[in-house]
């Protein structure tokens, strides 16, 4: 009786499992990062693409540097991400054919409402990263690779600082719990601005700086090569590629708005 | 605490609105959990029974080792799974990685040392209390091991609950090897992770709160079936 009761039990299970595992739509496997995700850029643009083409698109949001290394090993179909520096890396190495430019939104500079470092009345932002290293304010850096973070050491560089002590805390966390933990630490913190706009758990923390011309943050598309792996989806893959690019794709990206804010600027050749 | 307010009510909303999107991820949550520890415990469970009652050289090594596995960090066990289903990885032709399947076979690790480090112990300590009778009744070791197995039943069925206590409440594998993909591979906890990087805390605390909910309804059947088999054994 047991062992029968176990088999149908076992049985069921696999049966659930394999529905779940064979539900076929056509789709690919997006590898992107956690502002696009986490914004909700995806659930509003990939319906739209889904319906003209019938492919669904299945997005892992990690960072940019897992990202590549999911996409390099053969795991994604796609990229989408937001280093150009390392896009065309990828590109150089052989692991990728096609780059383009697809949208772009800027990085913000986000800190406690008090401001200690003063870095509202800054004029660049190498400006204002030097004036937070120098009152050695607590700094709340992502530290883990992605394309934020990326972006944020090229800019203490820029600034001519290294930021190091214990004012300078390295978090190895996404954008949402690097804000969270920002929040709770009062400290200062660059994130994109898809994130903050619609990120809820601010508590004291504000907008302090924006607007200058080395806060461009890029996004691309990138495609991976036949040659590396054959067996990804390469025509579906293409078809994403171009409908980003397409009138279409980028009208559908420059209507998605939160709370009121465009988040995303479309910009493909 | 006004967040603690809301996270319940959130949690009551939820239940209440009885949301497709959320039910979608409670359904994949078990099936995932369960399968995994049913299918663990079909091999935990003769295995550890096995390691109570044979005696070879380096069983002391892999008792403790089975015992040092119950601590496995749920994140190295899906890096592992990871690697190993990952396109370039020696499983990649399966096409697994990024699939409920490839978050079964990660809580698979995790839950089967503990079911057959706990097993190995009780069906031993039960070994010692009736080795004399067993033996009087001329029973092979391989032919002991459903009779301790099942005169044990009650107490493994603990061992059991234990084992998807662990595979319901791990997010570090189910993340890496799944990529929670809406609609696909996300499940409670990875749909909590995701709520907590949005800032959403209170929805976050709530899908917290329904989970809770799940593994205690899953838990009181276990027990419920535990009571009424004892009551007819009388």
């Amino acid at each position: 009786m047991r062992t029968r009761h176990t088999l149908t039990a076992l049985g069921l299970m696999s049966l659930s499992l394999t529905a779940v595992a064979q539900d076929e739509t056509p789709y690919i496997t997006l590898a992107s990062t956690t502002s696009t995700e986490n914004s909700g850029l995806f659930d509003a643009i990939i319906p739209q693409f889904s319906e003209t083409s019938g492919i669904d698109v299945r997005v892992i949001a990690v960072g940019t540097g897992q990202a590549f290394e999911i996409a390099r090993r053969g795991d994604a179909d796609s990229l989408l991400v937001h280093d150009t520096a390392g896009e065309e890396r990828f590109v150089a190495e052989g692991y990728g054919t096609e780059r383009a430019d697809v949208m772009y939104n800027d990085f913000v500079l986000i800190g406690p409402s008090e401001d200690p470092a003063s870095i509202r009345e800054a004029e660049t932002v190498e400006q204002a990263f030097s004036r937070i290293a120098e009152a050695e304010a607590p700094f709340a850096s992502r530290g883990d690779d992605s394309g934020t973070n990326r972006a944020e050491l090229r800019l203490w560089e820029a600034a001519g600082v290294e930021p190091d002590g214990e004012w300078y805390r390295e978090l190895g966390s996404g954008m949402g719990p690097t804000l969270n933990t920002a929040a709770g630490m009062d400290a200062y913190v660059m994130a994109d601005r898809a994130t903050w706009v619609a990120f809820d758990n601010r508590q004291n923390l504000v907008l302090l700086f924006e607007g200058d011309d080395a806060l461009f943050n890029q996004y691309g598309s990138v495609l991976i090569s036949e040659e590396k792996h054959p067996h990804l989806k390469h025509d579906l893959a293409q078809q994403w590629h171009d409908w980003l690019l397409s009138d279409a794709g980028q009208q559908a990206i420059a209507d998605f708005e939160v709370k009121g804010q465009q988040l995303f600027f479309p910009n493909a050749e | 605490m006004p967040q603690h307010d809301s996270a319940f009510a959130t949690a009551l909303a939820l239940i209440l609105d009885l949301d497709p999107t959320l039910l979608g991820i409670v359904v994949l949550s078990l099936q995932v959990s369960l399968s995994a520890v049913l299918i663990a415990a079909l091999l935990a469970l003769p295995l550890g029974a096995a390691l109570a009652l044979w005696r070879f050289p380096g069983r002391g090594v892999l008792v403790v080792a089975l015992n040092a596995l119950m601590g496995l960090p749920p994140v190295v066990a899906g890096l592992a799974v990871y690697l190993l289903l990952s396109r370039a990885g020696p499983l990649g032709e399966l096409g697994l990685l990024f699939t409920p399947g490839a978050m079964v076979v990660a809580q698979v690790l995790l839950v089967l040392p503990i079911i057959a480090a706990l097993t190995r112990q009780q069906v031993e300590e039960l070994h010692l209390e009736y080795r004399e009778q067993l033996r009087s009744l001329g029973l092979s070791r391989l032919r002991m091991i459903p009779t301790l197995l099942w005169d044990a039943r009650l107490g493994l069925m603990t061992v059991v609950l234990a084992g998807f206590g662990r595979a319901s409440a791990e997010v570090g594998a189910v993340m890496i090897v799944g990529g929670n993909i809406d609609g696909v591979t996300r499940v409670m906890t990875t749909a909590i992770v995701l709520e907590t990087s949005k800032g959403n805390l209170p929805l976050a605390l709530g899908l917290g709160i329904v989970l809770l909910g799940l593994v205690g309804l899953v838990n009181a059947a276990a027990h419920l079936v535990g009571e009424t088999a004892r009551r007819r054994l009388g």
